[in-house]
């Protein structure tokens, strides 16, 4: 898969959408054959290629007692990038949640907790994002917000994977389309 | 990085104060019963502290086990716990630690205080204390590999205690049996370095067979 690739992931439920991402980001092992990065098995890779990934599963991974904030800062802590509060309050702001950032997590809507998630995409400078589903109950807007963040990520030369069944309508010619089937 | 961990598990124990609460409650409450059942006979009492409040240590500390991993777990962190760059058993290190501070420290300090119904002298008391400080960690630890190991199973709560108890033995006998040296008037000091030693093995071992089952429960 070269830079700037985007692979739309469709199939019915139950198709392997989440457990190819899983195997993907190296979560689960594969039953046959092997996922390479780089030329290299990334069971050998190991942290090298994680560090090079952001994985955004269709749970949110979103602690219910931080706030917005908290969960961004320390979930990108613990991935190598220490985020400023100033930084944070300006990705989340970038995703529609001002003024509702420091508010603990679990009074935030299903939509507004997926934005929550997302804001992650803002402040990563992974090369490889994997993202499951991650449209679910957003709204027209998000959405867009979504769409843009993605072709921002591929004009630098990243690689998107996203599994989800609705259209994401990139720029003409940029999809590249995996249906799977059960 | 260790830095993180540990303040998010702490924050977050923070804002959820009454879980921690309980086990503290539960082990006051447990240690108090049996000088109210057996009533003011000293030499009993003194004889029987050091496994009564021991015991309630170990399944007070039963209680927080499952919490370790479980909300991780359901809210998809985990997850992005083991996709974070850095050897996951720093993470388990890390939450272990949290984990001992939030649910095994109180029990440590407040462990002199309830030992005062046995009518335990003060020396008695301080060899107490020490002897939880050095075991305490044992549990943390050992029980980490238990609660990994049953993350996700339906009544993974008594899972854990049959797995993790019998486990938990040799931090007993060296641990009470400090104290009751301590009664009889000789050294603790054997217990005590035996109890060390485990505690050293444990710290040693335990983080990686943690990372090892975290991994396999969430494939």
């Amino acid at each position: 898969m070269s830079p700037g690739t985007f692979v739309q992931l469709t199939g019915p439920n139950g198709s392997g959408k989440t457990s190819l991402l899983r195997i993907l980001c190296g979560l689960l092992p594969p039953a046959e054959g092997q996922v390479t990065w780089n030329g290299a098995n990334i069971r050998s890779l190991g942290e090298e290629y994680v560090a090079d990934v952001t994985y955004v599963g269709h749970r949110h991974g979103i602690k219910d007692e931080l706030s917005a904030v908290e969960n961004l800062r320390v979930t990108n802590a613990l991935n190598g990038i220490e985020v400023s509060k100033e930084r944070a309050h300006e990705a989340l702001g970038q995703m529609g949640l001002a003024g509702r950032d420091s508010l603990p997590a679990r009074l935030l809507s299903e939509g507004q907790r997926r934005r929550v998630a997302l804001a992650r995409l803002l402040v990563c400078d992974t090369k490889l994002w994997l993202l499951d589903e991650v449209l679910t109950s957003l709204d027209k807007s998000a959405v867009a917000l979504v769409r843009s963040l993605i072709e921002n990520h591929l004009n630098g030369g990243g690689i998107a994977i996203v599994a989800t069944h609705q259209e994401l309508e990139l720029a003409a010619g940029r999809t590249k389309r995996l249906e799977l089937t059960t | 990085m260790l830095r993180w961990i540990v303040w998010r598990d702490l924050m977050l124990a923070w804002r959820r104060r009454a879980d921690m609460l309980s086990t503290v409650f539960f082990f006051v409450i447990v240690v108090s019963l049996f000088p109210l059942g057996i009533g003011p006979e000293t030499q009993l009492l003194r004889t029987i502290a050091p496994g009564v409040v021991w015991v309630a240590a170990l399944l007070a500390s039963m209680l927080s086990l499952g919490r370790l991993f479980a909300n991780d777990y359901q809210d998809g962190t985990l997850e992005q716990l083991l996709l974070t760059p850095q050897p996951l058993f720093l993470v388990v290190l890390g939450k272990t630690l949290a984990h001992w501070i939030v649910a095994e420290v109180p029990l440590v300090l407040i462990a002199p205080l309830v030992g005062v119904q046995f009518d335990l002298r003060r020396e008695t008391l301080w060899i107490l204390f020490a002897s939880l400080l050095i075991g305490t960690p044992i549990l943390s630890l050992i029980g980490s590999v238990g609660a990994a190991l049953t993350l996700g199973l339906r009544g993974g709560g008594v899972l854990i205690s049959i797995l993790v108890l019998p486990l938990y033995i040799p931090a007993l006998i060296f641990g009470a049996g400090a104290v009751e040296a301590s009664i009889m008037g000789t050294s603790p000091s054997p217990h005590l370095s035996l109890l060390g030693a485990f505690a050293i093995v444990s710290l040693l071992f335990s983080p990686w067979a943690t990372a090892a089952a975290l991994r396999i429960s969430l494939e």
